[in-house]
């Protein structure tokens, strides 16, 4: 029982290497940035894990209540997701954009094209 | 009994994020994206944070996977062969698994109330909360007053952000409805009469969200998302030309930039009637009506700067498809 509480970090940790794994072995820039969302929502896991308390509910106040999980994980990771969503846009532009000039977005034909 | 449901998603995420990295096409991964996010929501609302998971529906489910399926369109939906390392990367990644794994042996157990992350300031927070805001959400509360800081740099990396797709994709030519009749899936009865009704919903509910943050969860974040998720819903039944006849690029402009401003000017309004940046005990005689008043406007400028940040993106990959 001791080591359940532990298994949130354990997905974590496969979840952030599921996701280090494409960004590093795929040779596709898409799949690199999919890869690199999956990294990012591994993060996000570990802060809102960390916020929880036992027995508390969402830190909306009200009557009756008196334990609250920790919001400022929450705060932190809200806006995090937002930030993520914009750079993954811009990574997204920087794709098409090498698409266009090189006419594939596979990492080996890019280094290709570069070396001519 | 949660903790049971909880290690139930956390195998469905595990076994989605295998599924995504193996699968050879990238319309499928992208699809599997989407499930991943609801399930990653699902989670953070089990962990208490009903606000993330409000918006990693909104946007890792919605938002993201349309921007993806629109860089997919311009790029080719299959990925060609592994890495020549394949070996090497499979080894760094399980030894990195292992070493962080047993990192974790370390860590407090989860919701352990004694836990260093709860001894600080976060504790602190909810007790001065009802004294100093007086708003239900502490989380609208440490995202609007106590930590305005941050939110404000926050917005501006999603303005800049917003301002670098534009700059690399630039904003296409400004297409006529008349000129392509068949853009958009309005020939299709049943998108197009179940996305009428639901637009307008959508659009409603995102302002309740905007408004509603301070008492339950919600913001401008979430807020934003919702609202572009509605113009993008509309531009993709009814084609993209129409939708930017609804609302133009100039406009959307207007909109990533002034919701920044609006962020801004109250904070220097604060400095203006004799106290810090974005101190808003000042706005009104009262203090505490003063925080209310700069949360609902800070919050206004985040959800008007997120909208248009999104559906600008949008329509610059949209309009790179045309030309």
């Amino acid at each position: 029982m001791e080591l359940l509480g532990l298994v949130y970090y354990w997905a974590f940790a496969i979840l952030l290497m599921i996701g280090f794994y494409a960004v590093i072995a795929k040779p596709n820039l898409i799949k690199k940035l999919i890869g690199l969302s999956i990294f990012q929502a591994a993060v996000f896991l570990l802060y809102i894990t960390m916020g929880k308390v036992e027995g508390g509910t969402a830190p909306i106040l009200q009557d009756g209540v008196s334990l609250y999980s920790n919001p400022l994980p929450q705060v932190l990771i809200l806006t995090a997701i937002v930030v993520g969503i914009s750079t993954t846009a811009l990574g997204l532009g920087i794709v098409v954009r090498i698409k266009e000039e090189y006419g594939s977005i596979e990492e080996h034909d890019i280094q290709e094209r570069d070396r001519q | 009994m949660i903790i049971l449901f909880g290690i139930f998603l956390l195998t469905l995420l595990v076994i989605t994020a295998l599924a995504i990295v193996r699968s050879e096409s990238l319309f499928a991964a992208v699809i599997l994206t989407g499930i991943f996010s609801l399930l990653m929501a699902a989670n953070f609302f089990l962990l208490d944070a009903a606000d993330v998971a409000l918006t990693e529906a909104a946007i890792g489910a919605g938002i993201s996977t349309v921007l993806f399926l629109g860089a997919l369109a311009l790029t080719g939906e299959h990925e060609q062969g592994a890495s020549r390392n394949r070996l090497l990367a499979l080894g760094v990644v399980t030894v990195t698994t292992l070493i962080v794994i047993y990192a974790t042996f370390d860590k407090p157990r989860l919701g352990d109330p004694d836990a260093p992350v709860h001894q600080h300031v976060g504790q602190w927070y909810l007790e001065k909360t009802p004294e100093l805001i007086d708003i239900p959400n502490a989380v609208t509360a440490v995202l609007g007053s106590f930590r305005g800081y941050d939110t404000l740099g926050e917005v501006f990396v999603v303005f800049t952000a917003g301002i670098g797709v534009l700059f690399l994709l630039g904003i296409g030519p400004a297409g006529r409805p008349e000129d392509e009749p068949d853009q958009g899936l309005r020939h299709y009865l049943v998108p197009r009469v179940v996305g009428r009704i639901l637009i307008p919903f959508i659009f409603l509910f995102g302002l309740y969200v905007q408004f509603h943050g301070d008492y339950g969860p919600g913001g401008g974040f979430q807020a934003g998302a919702i609202v572009a998720s509605s113009v993008i819903l509309y531009a993709l039944l009814e084609g993209e030309a129409r939708a930017l006849r609804a609302l133009p690029m100039r406009f959307l402009q207007w909109l990533v930039a002034g919701g920044a401003l609006l962020y801004g000017a109250v904070g220097v309004a604060g400095m203006l009637l004799g106290s810090n940046f974005l101190d808003y005990s000042v706005l009104a005689s009262d203090p505490i009506t003063g925080q209310h008043i700069g949360i609902i406007l800070i919050e206004l400028g985040v959800g008007i700067t997120v909208t248009g940040v999104l559906l600008c993106v949008f329509h610059a990959f949209a309009a790179r498809g045309r030309v």
